[in-house]
């Protein structure tokens, strides 16, 4: 049995009826690490919302380890670790009293289910006394994910917890979400980084409210269709300009220190050098490389 | 000569026994696109607020705009633009209401007003919507809005604070033409994110850690000086050794 399944999922807000969540259909095996992927906006928050049964939907169905999000939202609330985008333990308790609380609701203990967030909580356990409010962002993240786990959840939702955090601490995050994927707890865990991507074992890419693919990080990143180049020269603002002219161009667009171009095929590469050459770009240089997710994002939203 | 525009010496803050800022020195020119990096707790937001004019040194000193932080705080405060991605605009007034809200806000007449906002929304594309809410346009265009009305004053520099945190990929591109074209004009741009592949944009990049800028210098220059292929693996290699933080 998949752990989550989710059919024609639909949520509409306000007077315009806005479609946040538009038909949206996916399953998650159980131990998955499954990841969410897409922008502000394209409804991620309102699919967890609907999955941990804090939000009913308008339109679908979905059950998580086989109970209906609707009927049986008292078997989710007891089973699921949820960890909103928004901070929300209690400011006013120190990090020991949060987690205390949220075990004693759960009906278990700090002490039975330990083993799970020992790797997390012996980082901010000297700051045990401290209240959750004077915590700084990256501390806040751990003992939030130390509450969604403390009472051994069989799938933990984790909305952007990633969001504003910097490279590293990111780094640190998934490296725990991996340990936990190999204690057999399902991860549904959802992201504006398409870089983190490639950190689960399936994805589905979100945008408008739609999922415009859903796939493992290396399926999808294997379809693109076109050729991809990296291209740079002495002057990049100048070069992404010239590059959106140049008739052949199908895609361009700047990706860090080169600009990423595909081009229809009877433009060689040879051709669109001396393209540039003649749009007054210097030091020109260009050489095939592979897409990544980020690339294939851009692709399916030029497309839709 | 580069006209300097930004130009801090041992600037610091302490609050208590802790040093937020320690001891930054750096200079900023006209039309650069400055990246100011950092992980989480390096000190990043407590810098940007002083060179605002928001929060006075401890001690160390800043001309910015060329006005003094400790003692022309209003000055600096009409001559910078800010925006950040969690303050921008209000999503319950029209498109219209934000120009001429944020543009009172930044000391423009009227007259101004009504000439700047009509020339914006043009440029901009948005005469259907200039009397339509906010909160009703698509993420890109409030965006490019929200940095219109950062820079409707005529700024010599521009705080980017995370603009582009959580935007989609096509829209967070849209958003650095917008920073080019500033920067064209002779805007300096000082911004601040998380994402490496924009640390590639910027002209010269700084890097904080524990309350000292420890790297400052062209993505290039960094790479070359720690003899890495990315910029991610320079914020790695600094940012690795912080001890504080989170």
């Amino acid at each position: 049995m998949d752990a989550v399944v989710v059919q024609d999922l639909i949520k509409i807000y306000g007077k315009d009826d806005v479609r946040a969540v538009d038909n949206v259909s996916f399953s998650v095996k159980p131990g998955e690490l499954f990841g969410l992927i897409g922008p502000d906006g394209a409804g991620k928050t309102s699919i967890f919302r609907m999955l941990t049964t804090l939000l009913l939907p308008d339109g679908g169905s979905a059950t998580v380890d086989g109970y209906d999000i609707v009927k049986d939202y008292k078997y989710i609330r007891n089973t699921v670790g949820y960890m909103p985008g928004r901070f929300s333990l209690y400011q006013d308790l120190t990090i020991e009293e949060n987690l205390t609380f949220f075990a004693t609701v759960f009906g278990t203990s700090i002490e039975e289910n330990y083993h799970l967030i020992k790797d997390i909580y012996v980082q901010i356990e000297r700051f045990k006394d401290r209240r959750a409010g004077k915590l700084s962002g990256g501390m806040k993240q751990k003992l939030a994910l130390c509450c969604a786990l403390i009472h051994k959840p069989t799938v933990l939702f984790l909305d952007e917890p990633t969001t504003g955090v910097d490279p590293v601490s990111r780094k640190e995050f998934w490296e725990m979400l991996k340990r936990l994927k190999q204690e057999g707890i399902t991860i549904v865990v959802s992201t504006p980084y398409m870089d983190e991507a490639t950190m689960c074992d399936r994805i589905a890419l979100i945008q408008s409210g739609k999922i415009l693919s859903i796939e493992r990080p290396e399926v999808i990143v294997n379809a693109y269709a076109d050729q991809l180049y990296a291209v740079k020269a002495d002057h990049m603002y100048s070069l992404l300009k010239a590059l959106n002219r140049f008739d052949h161009t199908i895609n361009s667009y700047a990706y860090g220190e080169y600009a990423h171009a595909s081009f229809r095929g009877p433009a060689t590469e040879h051709e669109v050098v001396e393209f540039l050459t003649s749009q007054g770009l210097a030091n020109i240089e260009m050489h095939r490389i592979a897409p990544t997710i980020e690339d294939c994002f851009i692709k399916l939203l030029k497309n839709s | 000569m580069k006209d300097t525009v930004i130009k801090t010496d041992k600037l610091t803050k302490r609050f208590g026994d802790f040093i937020a800022a320690n001891e930054i020195s750096f200079e900023v020119y006209r039309g650069e696109i400055f990246g100011f990096l950092g992980a989480n707790g390096a000190g990043k937001t407590t810098a940007m607020r002083m060179l605002c004019g928001l929060s006075a040194p401890s001690s160390g000193k800043a001309i910015i705009a060329g006005f003094d932080v400790y003692k022309q705080t209003e000055m600096i405060k009409r001559n910078i633009g800010y925006m950040s991605q969690k303050f921008s605009l209000y999503d319950d007034l029209t498109v219209l209401e934000n120009i001429h809200f944020f543009g009172g806000i930044y000391g423009l007449t009227d007259k101004q007003l009504e000439m700047k906002s009509k020339a914006l929304i043009e440029r901009l594309g948005l005469q259907q919507e200039a009397k339509k809410l906010v909160a009703s346009l698509p993420l890109g265009w409030k965006q490019k809005l929200s940095f219109s009305v950062a820079v409707l004053h005529d700024p010599k520099i521009v705080f980017l604070d995370e603009p582009t945190g959580g935007v989609d990929p096509v829209t967070r591109r849209q958003f650095w033409d917008l920073i080019y074209d500033a920067a064209d004009r002779g805007v300096t741009v000082f911004v601040t994110t998380h994402y490496m592949d924009e640390a590639e944009y910027c002209h010269r990049i700084s890097i904080m850690v524990d309350g000292r800028i420890e790297a400052l210098d062209t993505p290039k220059g960094l790479k070359q000086a720690f003899q890495v292929q990315s910029m991610d693996e320079v914020f790695y290699t600094l940012a690795r050794g912080a001890k504080r933080g989170d």
